[in-house]
């Protein structure tokens, strides 16, 4: 079968955001860019399948300008065989990416659709789940073990009440959480190779999707900072400052 | 305005978070239908009809619904939401298994995490793990919202809503159920307890979490945890507090033996209070504690644990 797997643009997780001066948006220009954190985990879960027979292609898929090239460079580098990019001026919202992703398995044709649970940068934690609806296909959300046997992918969702273990046919869409293993990186050979491998560009008018916002964003504020606090200098003083100045115990 | 507000329980008790969606409902609508979704949950509709501030109840009983799939209970949301202004459920991993595959159903851009209502079209959530707070105002005929339950005062009261009860329910035969591994624990739920003990990657090992869960039972708190401190094996993944955790802001959080990291920061910033016992005296997690304490947490705890007898 072949994977496709989506991986997003994003704001390097370690470096700490700042808001533009005109609270328009969150700054990118100049700001170290990685690939999201979860979708890192999708795309080594993609190629471990493709190592364990069970997929024989992995494609990666990203939506965004141009900088997406850079990503998809290093998911091939990594290991993918084929990228798409679909060029598009700025990141479309979770519902017109999914519409997206829609378009290109349609194309594509893959047994499942690896993503990342969650986008570091909007943290909406909703593309996956609006693809699989889209495509009318299963969906295995936030996991941390995935086992594909007999066309059914056995895995470990994290929930909040613990691990729910589900089994969701093919095909189908399943989303990593960063516990589901640990990414490797490129290399610098293979960096070199994946110079050469397929890399295709669309555009959401190609793919006949309507990637319009339907969210405006009005402004972007910077939360009010927690002012800092004390340092106590022993368990006592701990105790004595939460009973008689805080009042949060008893 | 009506809202339609999805009513997270485990066929037998509501999760107590429904008051807090109730609050933002009503910010935002004048009429409030929920919407029980389950199996053998009858019991679930009239407890929810008993909360303030809910005019109705329908229910959808089938067993293809008892565990909550999302490819059987969403479709039942998209068709329930016709008609409706807003769709609205407390954010969890319930309400990201259900409300993206129903709003994408319905063709609407949902929003995540709202925080606050400035117009019933136009609301507050933040991104980059709250290192930004976004105002966003939505095109949508129906808004599909999850909300942050910390952020709304839960409504108090009792109410009498009308439960109808509606037919639906089918199994897609797409996923299955195969068994819950719930970590069982005496304590309170973390996301709404009034005090939590959280430990990180210091803690150093699953046998030293028993110095944090003997403090919890002292105080009556919920135990979390760094992400760190789960991947290490420490602790199940559902005490994990952050951005990719869950979210919470108790009266009194006390993190012990973690660093601080955004991420970490992002689930619990909230919180009235917090206390930080770290032994590195510049861990970030000084900068945001009300009362921080330079110091082994091995000496620290016994000593705290002796300090409330
Ligand atoms: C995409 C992404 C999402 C993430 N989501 C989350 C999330 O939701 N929640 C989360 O928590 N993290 C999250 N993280 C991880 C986060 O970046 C940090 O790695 C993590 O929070 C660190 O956990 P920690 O503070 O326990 O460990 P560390 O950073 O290793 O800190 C351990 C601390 O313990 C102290 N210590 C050690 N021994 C003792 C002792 N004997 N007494 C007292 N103090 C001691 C040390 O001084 C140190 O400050 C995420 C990361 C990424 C990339
Ligand atoms: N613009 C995009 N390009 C590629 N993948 C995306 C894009 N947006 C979202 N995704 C995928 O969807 C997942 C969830 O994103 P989100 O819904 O934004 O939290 C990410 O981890 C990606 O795998």
């Amino acid at each position: 079968m072949k994977i496709l797997v989506t991986v997003k643009r994003v704001i390097d997780p370690y470096i700490k955001v700042r808001v533009r001066a005109d609270q328009s948006a969150v700054e990118t220009d100049g700001v170290k860019m990685a690939m999201n954190p979860f979708c890192e985990n999708a795309l080594e879960e993609a190629l471990r399948w493709r190592e364990a027979g069970i997929a024989n292609e992995v494609v990666v898929l990203s939506v965004g300008n141009d900088s997406c090239v850079e990503t998809l460079r290093t998911a091939l580098a990594i290991g993918a065989d084929r990228a798409i990019h679909v060029k598009a001026a700025n990141t479309p919202q979770p519902l017109a990416t999914a519409k997206i992703i829609t378009a290109v398995a349609k194309r594509e044709d893959p047994g499942v659709i690896w993503m990342g649970k969650q986008g570091i940068d909007g943290d909406y934690n909703q593309t996956g789940q609006m693809t699989a609806a889209l495509l009318g296909w299963g969906q295995g959300l936030f996991l941390s073990s995935a086992k594909f046997a007999d066309g059914v992918v056995t895995g470990e969702s994290e929930v909040d009440s613990g691990i729910r273990v589900i089994q969701v046919k093919t095909p189908c869409v399943l989303t990593a959480d960063l516990r589901l293993n640990e990414a490797r990186y490129a290399t610098l050979p293979n960096i070199m190779k994946a110079k050469k491998k397929p890399f295709e560009t669309l555009t959401p008018e190609e793919l006949s999707v309507d990637a319009s916002d339907r969210l405006t964003t009005l402004i972007v504020n910077t939360p009010p900072p927690r002012a800092g606090g004390v340092r106590v200098a022993d368990v006592a003083e701990l105790v004595s400052k939460l009973r008689e100045e805080a009042k949060v115990i008893a | 305005m009506s809202a339609l507000i999805i009513v997270e329980h485990d066929n037998q008790t509501v999760r107590e978070n429904i008051r807090a969606v109730v609050t933002c409902a009503r910010q935002v609508a004048d009429s409030v239908t929920a919407l029980v979704i389950g199996d053998n949950c009858r019991a679930v509709a009239d407890a929810t009809a008993a909360i303030a501030g809910i005019d109705k109840v329908k229910l959808v009983q089938h067993a293809a619904l008892a565990h909550g799939i999302s490819e059987n209970c969403a479709p039942i949301i998209a068709a329930e939401s016709a008609g409706m202004t807003h769709v609205l459920m407390a954010a969890g991993a319930q309400a990201r298994e259900w409300l993206p595959r129903a709003a994408a159903l319905a063709d609407m851009q949902m929003i995540t995490d709202v925080i606050a209502v400035n117009a019933p079209d136009t609301f507050v959530r933040p991104l980059y793990a709250g290192n930004a707070l976004a105002t966003v105002q939505s095109s949508d005929s129906v808004k599909f919202m999850s909300i942050r339950p910390t952020a709304f005062a839960p409504i108090e009261g009792a109410g009498s809503a009308s439960v109808e009860e509606i037919s639906g329910g089918a199994d897609s035969g797409q996923t299955t159920f195969i068994e819950a591994r719930t970590s069982s624990s005496d304590h309170p739920e973390l996301t709404t307890a009034k005090i939590v003990v959280s430990g990180g990657r210091g803690v150093g090992s699953a046998e030293n979490f028993q110095l944090l869960e003997t403090l919890a039972n002292k105080l009556s708190a919920a135990v979390g945890a760094s992400r760190a401190a789960v991947d290490a094996g420490y602790v199940p993944n559902d005490y994990q507090v952050g951005q990719t955790g869950k979210i919470v802001a108790p009266d009194l959080y006390i993190a012990i033996g973690i660093s601080g990291a955004i991420q970490h920061i992002a689930g619990m910033k909230d919180s009235k209070c917090i206390v930080a016992i770290n032994k590195d005296p510049d861990a970030p997690i000084f900068e945001i504690a009300d009362y921080g304490l330079v110091a082994d947490l091995f000496e620290a705890l016994p000593q705290l644990q002796a300090a409330l007898e």
